[in-house]
Order: structure tokens, then sequence, then C-alpha cells
């Protein structure tokens, strides 16, 4: 990664931690730091993005503000971890997104909203959006079949490839000097078991300082909450689309069907986990946290809220004439979150995930 | 809005781990606790913010210690740095109350950690708090909020009226208005007089410029002197202080203790003259570092440099400050402004009394030196190794002995032998009772806990009655 203020900074910062290691208990970051003398700009995009903004070390540091030496590394990793997500984009002009992300994120959701309905509006008789439609393959009498697997492969595919290549970029700029090792089991399954259970959002066991300098396991639980909920909700559609194919048997599902019940407890999840997070961020001591990556986040999370409500509001109405509307505003959201996906908070999970692994092998280096 | 009219039972004086631990226990008694702490509530906790760890006995293994640490070899130790200035009775009772600190301290949500990095080579003694004294610090004040105890920031005690060792109130600055606490007992829990500069130019001249304050600038002395001068019985020597090597570029006042620099038994040290002054060999870090600030305050300009080369530079702890880094002795010399031909004379002397040996970084070794008038006994090692690195030392204090004398339950003694009616001490304005001179890692939050929980202990018995 390129040097900037941001790198320069996060380095004086590394040095004095290296010196003190106070924190070496807490957390994967700073066991990571001892192995180092001198930090490249790769090590610190490593080190970043192993941090989980867990804050205990800025709650515990002797050397945080007002104290001259300034130390907030919470605050600093998440400045260079928006850098590194801009640096690594692909294709690379799209970088320069993350510097209005909350605006980005925002517009994409209203304008594909409002495109699949106007979409919808144009391809099918109106009224049918506004009737109740009921039976077999109901919803793709609103939205056309083609249309609805058209566009959401299009643009998740493309999401996963431009992830895929960011992801590339960020683990050849933080590899070490001395080259890249074989990946093995060993570490994959110690990173997968880090992602799984978010261990480094834990402090430990006593928990990290959620809101202020006390210790909690409330930020880690809602987390988990959006991780699961996402993934359950990845599920249903999954299970759906399964169903469609191979089975023949065709959306709307029975309530107690598999993709409905997958689709409901993640939608509640994600609804859960992701107010749960916006209501940490909105109370949290504001010292340790990067200000100006807020709204990208507050964006993020608000996006993911809405596909969760609106889909589980589509379940309550779908018998009624409601539906046609809050299909079409489901379907825009989904697709607005698989635009920006590659170009949103969404990337931290690869990069993170490449870190742990990365710190999984250097351990057993 | 705190109110001033109100009569208190206990004024714990101070903000540290000592004051907490009275208040947390006079409050747990049933008392009705205040705290003046005269930082501001982000620079709160005195010293306490840049500890680590504390030293407690322990007869067999626990989570967070190795083995066993018994009372004798508790007090050797002690009474090795101490040079036998020390006060037997107290130090024995405070080194037996140590096995109870730790769990004291869990109680009040503090939370301890293996040791991780073993640079230190105290896991076996010295129990280490997650995140360090800052988050012990965060803990017990929670604790305390969650007692109920008033605690006022920004709040120097200025003086505490005392009649025939009795204390009935004191005279505070609260953020800058004069008011008074009106108390049944005061615990004085306020530190040395470390930052006071102008005091300690009164026993070390203009040398006193010169010495770096690594902890709290809120370490005025006010309480201290306030209270010798007006009846309470002294003790500790003046002239004594706990110091190490600091990085000499380090801030003259709280730059904490990353500022110190353990690179001393891996190098050796000369000074402005380009002089060795001690064995850097002698003892394991963590028993003799203490020792240098001293050695190092007693220097032309209280200045000294470290000299190590490429070999070395693993064995110690990185600096905040990077060390200065030449190709050839000659050009480290002129990078740490010394002179060339004599620091050259200096290592190649050095180098050519280096003795074959087995070289151990975290044990008393075989490497040693012959012949030299001051010898460096252990990890003697030739520096021939480029590039070459220089530390630039100065003495960080930590911390003053001057200090009010006490007896085993914490009260404070008056100068005419008798103890206080209502006056206890705890912590560093009282450590002196038990270090003469010298340092233990660690001791001084033991002696903090230990005479903390017993001061606020008989603070609250003597409010009840």
């Amino acid at each position: 990664m390129s040097e900037t203020e941001a790198t320069i900074e996060v380095r004086r910062q590394m040095e004095i931690c290296n010196a003190c290691r106070y924190c070496e208990g807490y957390c994967a970051v700073f066991p990571a730091m001892t192995l180092r003398r001198e930090f490249t700009t790769g090590d610190l995009t490593h080190l970043a993005n192993l941090c989980h903004s867990c804050k205990g070390c800025y709650h515990a540091c002797q050397y945080a503000p007002p104290h001259p030496f300034g130390i907030n590394v919470p605050e600093t990793f998440a400045t260079i971890r928006a850098e590194s997500y801009a640096e690594y984009a692909w294709p690379a002009p799209m970088g320069r997104v993350f510097e209005r992300n909350g605006t980005l994120v925002t517009l994409a959701a209203f304008l594909s909203v409002t495109l699949v309905l106007l979409l919808t509006m144009a391809l099918q008789d109106p009224a049918i959006l506004y009737t109740a439609q009921t039976g077999t393959g109901a919803f793709f009498r609103v939205i056309p079949y083609w249309l609805m697997v058209g566009l959401a492969s299009l643009s998740f595919g493309y999401a996963l490839f431009a992830m895929g290549m960011g992801a590339v970029r960020y683990w050849r700029g933080t590899a070490p000097g001395a080259g890249q090792k074989p990946i093995t089991v060993a570490p994959v399954a110690e990173a997968a078991l880090d992602i799984l259970t978010l261990r480094n959002l834990g402090g430990g066991g006593h928990g990290c300082n959620d809101l202020d300098d006390s210790f909690a396991q409330t930020r880690r639980w809602f987390h988990h909450a959006m991780f699961y909920g996402f993934m359950l909700c990845f599920a249903a559609t999954t299970t759906g689309a399964f169903y469609h194919h191979f089975m023949g048997w065709k959306s709307p599902h029975a309530f107690l069907s598999l993709p409905v019940q997958l689709g409901s407890w993640g939608g509640a999840l994600l609804c859960l986990g992701t107010a749960g997070l916006l209501w940490v961020k909105t109370v949290t001591d504001p010292g340790p946290v990067a200000k100006r990556l807020l709204g990208g986040e507050y964006a993020m999370l608000a996006l993911l809220f809405l596909i969760g409500a609106t889909g589980l509001l589509l379940l309550v109405i779908r018998h009624t004439g409601a539906m046609g509307v809050m299909l079409a505003i489901h379907l825009g959201l989904v697709l607005a979150f698989f635009l920006v996906m590659p170009y949103s908070k969404m990337v931290h999970g690869v990069y993170r995930g490449l870190a742990l692994l990365r710190n999984a092998q250097e351990k057993r280096a | 809005m705190v109110d001033f009219a109100r009569l208190w039972d206990v004024l714990v004086v101070g903000g540290g781990n000592a004051a907490l631990s009275a208040a947390i226990t006079a409050a747990q008694a049933g008392a009705s606790v205040i705290i003046a702490e005269h930082a501001p509530k982000a620079m709160r906790g005195g010293n306490s913010r840049h500890t680590r760890n504390l030293r407690a006995l322990h007869p067999k293994p626990t989570d967070v210690l190795t083995e066993s640490y018994l009372e004798e070899e508790y007090w050797d130790d002690l009474l090795r740095v101490t040079g036998g200035r020390t006060d037997e009775g107290l130090a024995r009772m405070c080194i037996r109350a140590s096995e109870h600190a730790p769990g004291f301290l869990r109680d009040c949500g503090v939370v301890f950690q293996p040791s991780l990095s073993g640079t230190l080579s105290l896991s076996r003694t010295n129990a280490f708090f997650l995140g360090g004294g800052k988050a012990l610090v965060n803990a017990l004040y929670r604790t305390a909020e969650k007692l109920g105890i008033t605690i006022l920031y920004d709040t120097e005690v200025q003086h505490i009226a005392i009649e025939d060792g009795f204390a009935r109130e004191a005279i505070v600055s609260w953020r800058g208005f004069p008011e008074r606490i009106r108390c049944k007992a005061i615990i004085a829990s306020a530190g040395g007089f470390q930052a006071n500069r102008e005091w300690l130019r009164e026993y070390w001249g203009d040398a006193a410029d010169n010495f770096q304050i690594r902890g709290t600038p809120y370490a005025q002395g006010r309480v201290l002197k306030d209270m010798l001068a007006n009846g309470v019985q002294e003790v500790g020597d003046a002239t004594q202080f706990h110091a190490v090597a600091n990085d000499a570029r380090a801030p003259m006042e709280d730059g904490g203790l990353a500022m110190r620099l353990d690179c001393v038994p891996f190098s050796i040290v000369v000074n402005k003259d380009v002089e060795r002054f001690y064995d850097e060999g002698e003892d394991v870090w963590p028993k003799r570092y203490a020792i240098w600030g001293r050695l190092i305050a007693q220097q032309r300009d209280q200045r000294a440099f470290a000299i190590t080369d490429s070999q070395a530079l693993h064995n110690y702890l990185p600096s905040v400050f990077p060390p200065m880094k030449a190709d050839s002795i000659g050009e480290l010399a002129g990078l740490l402004g010394l002179d060339a031909a004599k620091l050259e004379g200096v290592v190649a002397e050095y180098n050519a009394a280096v003795q074959p040996g087995t070289f151990h970084g975290n044990k008393l070794d075989d490497c040693r030196t012959e012949g030299l008038a001051i010898p460096k006994s252990h990890w003697a090692r030739r520096i021939d190794q480029p590039p070459f690195y220089g530390h630039p030392l100065a003495p960080g204090i930590t911390f003053t002995f001057l200090g009010v004398k006490v007896n085993e339950r914490a009260r404070v003694m008056m100068a005419d032998g008798k103890p206080s009616g209502n006056i206890f001490a705890s912590g560093e304005i009282m450590a002196g009772n038990i270090l003469g001179q010298g340092y233990l890692a660690g001791f001084g939050m033991t002696i903090g806990t230990v005479f903390g929980r017993i001061a606020g202990e008989e603070a609250s018995k003597l409010v009840r009655n």
C-alpha cells in the first residue's frame, strides 16, 4: 500500500505500542506487532485489517488522548483499513467511491429500488403491482423470472469477481518481504474458527469495550446475529433456487417450508444484528471512533436492515395487493446491495478474513 | 452537584490504586466515602495509570502466577534491593497480605493476564493486569461508582486541618474553587513529590532539572508537605527515589513505562566523559534495573549512553525512539556527541577483556570480562558486529521515598510518637516505611493495595464507633 499521512501516523503509534506492550493480552494485533521491529505499509495494512475495533487497547492506553502521545489505535487502524479498501478495489478507479461511501450506498439503494419499480411497471401490466397474486409463481407474475435471475446473477457475479480481485491484490500487497508460504490446512481452519466465533471481539472472555471502559460482549453478539442472519438469508435463496431448478417447486413456498423458515429466521437475525450495531455506534464513546467513516457504515447497516425488514414484510403481506410493490422494493434493495458490495464496508469481511489467515500462518512460522 | 455541607465518614485524598483500594474497602464496610482526585478524569489514577503488575506471594501456582513465591524469598528480594533499609515488621506484614491482593483486585473487576512476551521474566513473582494499569484504574473507578462513592476530579487537597493528631476537614481546590470537605476520617493516598521539581532541587540542585518524571505530573507532594508541617512524623530518606534508565528523548513528565530502556545488561554504558561507571551485567534486569536511574543521576549532565551492536539488538525490547545507528564506533560516537577516539578505546578495551562463555539472555550466564577496573559480570559479549547502536539515557523518576510514618494498621504516626486519631495513609506517600532505597518491580502496587485495604477497613471501623 502507498505511504499516506495515516500510515505515517499509525507507524508512529505502533512503534510506541511495540515498546510498551501493555495490550499484548487483548487481541491478535499486538502479538503480531511484536513479531516486527519495523513496519512497512504492508505490515500496517495487515495489522489494521486484523484489528476488530474492540477498543480495548484505547481504554487501557496510558498514552491515549489527552496524553501528548495521542495513541488511538482503533481510530487510526480504521482509517488505514478504509484506505486499504480503496487501494485494493477493483477496478482501481472505483477505489475513490470509498471517500463518500455513505452517499454511494444510499444513492445506489434509491436508484436500484426505483429502477426495479420502473422496470416492473414497464414490462408488466402496472395493475399487477396492486392486485393480490397468489399461488405458484406469484412472484414471477410481478417480476419476470428471467429479469430477477438475470439481474441477481449478473450483479452478484460481478461483486464476487471484483471482491476476488481485491482479495488477490490485498494478499500480495500485505505479503511480508520474505515472500509467501504455502497455505496449509491448520491456519485455514484457525482463521475460519476466528471468523465464525469472532474470538478477537471477545477480549479473552471478559468482553470488549463496546460502549465505554466497561467490558461487554454486546457488539460481538449483534455482529454474530447479523452475520448468521445474512448467511441464513443466503441459504434461503440458495434453497429456493434449488427447489425451483431441481425439484420443480416454485415459490412462494409454504410458511413452514425450508426456504421460508431459513429466510424468516435469517431476516429476523439480520434486523436484530444491524439494528443493534447501529445502536452501539450511536451510543459508544466517540473517542476511538473514526468519524469520517461512519457515513458508509451507517448506510450499509441501514441497507442490510431494510433488506431484512422488507423480506419479513413481504412474508407477512404476500397474499395481499401490497405484495407487488414490496417485492420490487425488496429486490431493488438486494440489487443495490450486490452492486455496492465490492465498494462498501462489506469488503472488510474479505480483508479481515485474509488478515486472520496471515496471522494464523505467521504464528506457525 | 456535590454537597460540600455534608459530613462524610471518610475522605480519601488521591485517586490511584492505593486510594481506590482504601475507598472501596471503606465503602464496602458501610462508610460514606468521598474521593478527591487532583487529576481530571482522563488522567486519573496517579502513577497507577502507568503500572503493569503487582508482586504477590503465592504458595502454589495460580492462573496468572507460575510456581510458588514464598515469604522468605520475597523478603530476601526486598532485603537485597533495599540493602536492609526497611521496617521488617511492616514489610513482612505487607508481603504476607500480598497473597490476597490479586483476589481483592479481581473482585473489583480487574482482569489479570498470563505474562506473554516473557521479556520481563516476572511471570513467577508478578501478576500482570490485562491492558495495564489504566485498565486496572478504570475497573476500580467503576467499582467505586457502583458502591456510590462520590468522586471529585480536578480537586486538589491543599490543607488538612489537624488538631492534636485529629483531622476535622480538608481545604480543597475544586475545579479551581476553594471548598471544604468535612469528614470523620481521612486516608491520605496522594503520592510522593517526584513531580515537584522545586522540591527535588532542594536535594539535587540543578541536576533535578534533568530528571524525567516518568509518571503523573500531579504528584506535587502538597499533601505530604502539609502533613509533615502539621505534626505528622516523617519517614524515609528525602534524597531517595525510585528511578530507572529512561530514554533521554522521553517527555519530561508522564512518559510512562514505555520510555524505560532495558538494553543496559546487553550493552556497555558510558557517561559524557566516555567512562564506564558501573557493572552493567550485575544481575537480571528486573532486580537491578531500578538502580540505573540513580547511577545516571550522579553523572555529568545526568546523561549516559548505552552502546550495543546488531548481535544484541534483539535481546531487549524495542524503544519508542529509534537508537542512533552507525557502521563504526567512531561514527556512533559522533552521533551521540561523544569523543570518538575515547569511545573506540573504551570499546576496544572492553572487547579485549571479554572471556569466552555461553550466552543466556534470561538468566545469569558465564559471559564476563576479566581485568577491567569496572567489570561486566554477565552477558558480556564483544561489541564488534556492525551496525552499532547507541541509546542516550537519562534518569526517569517513578516516585520519591520521603513519606509519613504509619503503623501496621496504616494509621499515621504523629511526631510525638502517638498514632493519629483518624488519619490513615496508603500508597507512595507511606512506601518509604518499607522501601528505604531501591525498588522491587511491582512492589509499589502491592504496598498500595495492601495498605489501602487496611486503611479503608480501619477508617470505616473508626467511624462506625
